[in-house]
């Protein structure tokens, strides 16, 4: 059993509510089927499917938690979870396994760089981000048996850091001083690299303080807040298109409040990222620590930091 | 006790009755703003049929987690739900006054904050998936609910109906029923003209699925059809109900101009005289195709 399958398995006995679901996407699920029994229901390879009936199953007052590919969960099944599951808050839970740059080898069909933009389009929908397994048990039961619907890129990565701090929806976890001059924001797998990176420029003397965010949506508003107050630069740093994930949400809390901040966004250009194991499409693609706090180092002599 | 036998007997009288008062209140939508007339007319008689005759329903048990579900998945034949609601107490006949007002939510397709409606249907090819979804969680409990989805035959052009038809021929759930309104005429144009159905019964019965075909206007046939179910034991059915768009208004019957309609209010008399036995009306609005 994996930590995932264990924490899924708790709320299953905790919670007669719970149903599995899957779009054949058994990765994440390889043990559970005979101890889910009834409760775990396999459609096959129909994405579309798989949201309909995780509607009409939350239609009658259960909380099913589907599962399928990053990339079609949801794209494929897009209007799905915008019309069946979006537009009657059903409290469908949404796991999409190899999200972003976890795809690793398949190359641009299965890359779900768009994801969070898309997801973060549908209202009432949110997001957990978790940086590693540990995490994602972590998070889960709170995100599980809140009443809205929820997307999770579900990330089958070692533990990045011991996470030490409470769960809550909308709450960032926090390394580092919160009033250091440089404040970066990231999700997911990354996470590892940049707390990496935040060493390296703790080795060059910059203190940077770096927020988990868990949820991307809700958002920490208040840790985003409590940086402009502090910070001289923003970064931030996902495995996303650099329009619709957090780069975005961070230049429209600015603009929102008038605020005037450089932002320094690491995220993928207008492209599809290289096929490669993890270590080199990090590398390849310029998202390691080192290769994050080059970045970051870059664009300080022009803001006199 | 078959539990996919009709909840009553057949009052054939009462399901006439009630499929002309809703006629008529699909009409005077169409009246108020326009609806898609054409699509609604043709399935008021399944929907009378199946409101009066064979689903465990009332107007008190809407919350009962045992009752049957009618799915509208060709969601833009509201009027015709609202219509037969309406004639059977679910909801004021008032209320169909306020089509198109701002403030209620009686419009185009089926809103779910209207007593009666299960879902929010409208595009297409959603109604399959979440019927299915339905059913496994009623045999999950096992509870005898039946859950039938209303399906439009230009609605069998969406791949996701035949997605979710083979995961339901692949769970062998037998409480689970489409109905195929097959009028034969898709927003355009003829359906055999674009993308051929036919033979529809085939398909679906290659799908493993259980299959019937009668007159979708005839309540006698589809009482029969209904309580010959299942047509194939612990599989879904399916009873494709041949239909003509417009039924009832001689003047609109069959064409692919009547699909959404709006009527001037000064040709409202002419044409409820019409459905109820009256000469055929001759309409100066113009109804469309898409």
């Amino acid at each position: 059993m994996t930590p995932y399958e264990s924490a899924l398995l708790e709320l299953l006995q905790r919670d007669e509510r719970i149903v599995i679901l899957t779009a054949e996407n058994r990765a994440a699920l390889r043990n559970l089927p005979p101890l889910a029994g009834e409760r775990f229901l396999d459609v096959g390879i129909a994405e579309q499917t798989l949201i309909g009936v995780a509607a009409g199953i939350a239609l009658r007052g259960r909380i099913p938690i589907a599962h399928a590919l990053a990339a079609f969960l949801t794209m494929r099944a897009f209007e799905f979870i915008r019309t069946d599951v979006g537009i009657a808050r059903l409290p469908v839970k949404l796991v999409g396994g190899f999200p972003g740059f976890l795809s690793e080898g398949n190359g641009p069909t299965h890359q779900s760089l768009e994801d969070i933009a898309l997801m973060r389009s549908i209202p009432g929908m949110g997001i957990f981000c978790p940086a590693d397994e540990a995490e994602l048990v972590l998070g889960l039961p709170s995100v599980v048996m809140a009443p809205q619907p929820f997307y999770i890129r579900y990330p089958n990565v070692p533990a990045a850091v011991k996470h030490t701090q409470e769960f809550a929806l909308g709450k960032a976890e926090r390394f580092g001083d919160p009033e250091s001059p440089i404040a970066i924001f990231v999700y997911g797998l990354l996470l590892r690299e940049v707390l990496e990176a935040q060493e390296i420029l703790a080795s060059h003397g910059i203190g940077a303080c770096v927020y988990n965010l868990r949820t991307v949506v809700p958002l920490d508003e208040e840790a985003l807040l409590n940086a402009t107050l502090h910070a001289r630069l923003l970064v931030t740093v996902e495995d996303h298109f650099r329009h619709g994930g957090i780069a975005t949400m961070v230049a429209e809390f600015l603009t929102e409040r008038r605020l005037a901040l450089p932002v320094l966004p690491i995220a993928v250009p207008s492209r599809w990222v290289a096929a490669a194991p993890l270590a080199e499409l990090l590398r390849h693609e310029g998202f390691t620590g080192e290769q994050i706090a080059e970045r970051i180092l870059a664009a300080l002599p022009a803001l006199g930091v | 006790m078959n539990p996919l036998a009709p909840a009553r007997a057949l009052e054939l009288d009462r399901v006439r009755a009630v499929a002309l008062q809703a006629r008529q209140h699909c009409i005077e939508m169409a009246a108020r703003g326009g609806c898609f007339l054409g699509a609604a007319l043709s399935c008021v008689d399944i929907l009378s049929y199946l409101y009066t005759t064979y689903l465990q329903l009332s107007p008190e048990r809407l919350e009962d987690p045992e009752r049957d579900y009618l799915l509208l998945s060709k969601g833009h034949a509201v009027p015709a739900l609202y219509g037969v609601l309406a004639v059977l107490g679910y909801i004021p006949e008032e209320r169909l006054h306020r089509h198109l007002q701002p403030e209620d939510a009686i419009y185009w397709h089926p809103n779910r904050s209207v007593p009666g409606v299960e879902f929010h249907f409208g595009s297409l090819g959603h109604g399959m998936a979440v019927a299915l979804g339905i059913a496994l969680e009623c045999r999950l409990c096992r509870s005898p609910n039946r859950v039938v989805v209303l399906l439009g035959d230009g609605e069998l052009n969406e791949g996701s109906v035949w997605e979710a038809a083979l995961v339901a021929a692949a769970y062998r759930v037998e409480q689970l029923i489409a109905v195929v309104d097959r009028n034969r005429l898709q927003a355009n144009m003829p359906t055999e003209e674009l993308i051929p159905l036919e033979p529809i019964a085939e398909k679906f019965r290659a799908f493993g699925w259980g299959v019937l075909r009668v007159d979708g206007h005839d309540p006698t046939a589809l009482h029969a059809a209904f309580s010959a179910l299942p047509e194939r034991p612990k599989r879904p059915s399916v009873i494709i109900a041949d239909t003509v768009r417009g039924k009832g208004l001689p003047s609109m019957e069959n064409r692919v101009d009547r699909w959404f309609c709006a009527i001037r209010p000064e040709e409202l008399p002419a044409l409820l005289a019409e459905l109820h036995g009256g000469a055929a009306a001759t309409l100066s609005s113009a109804g469309s195709a898409e």
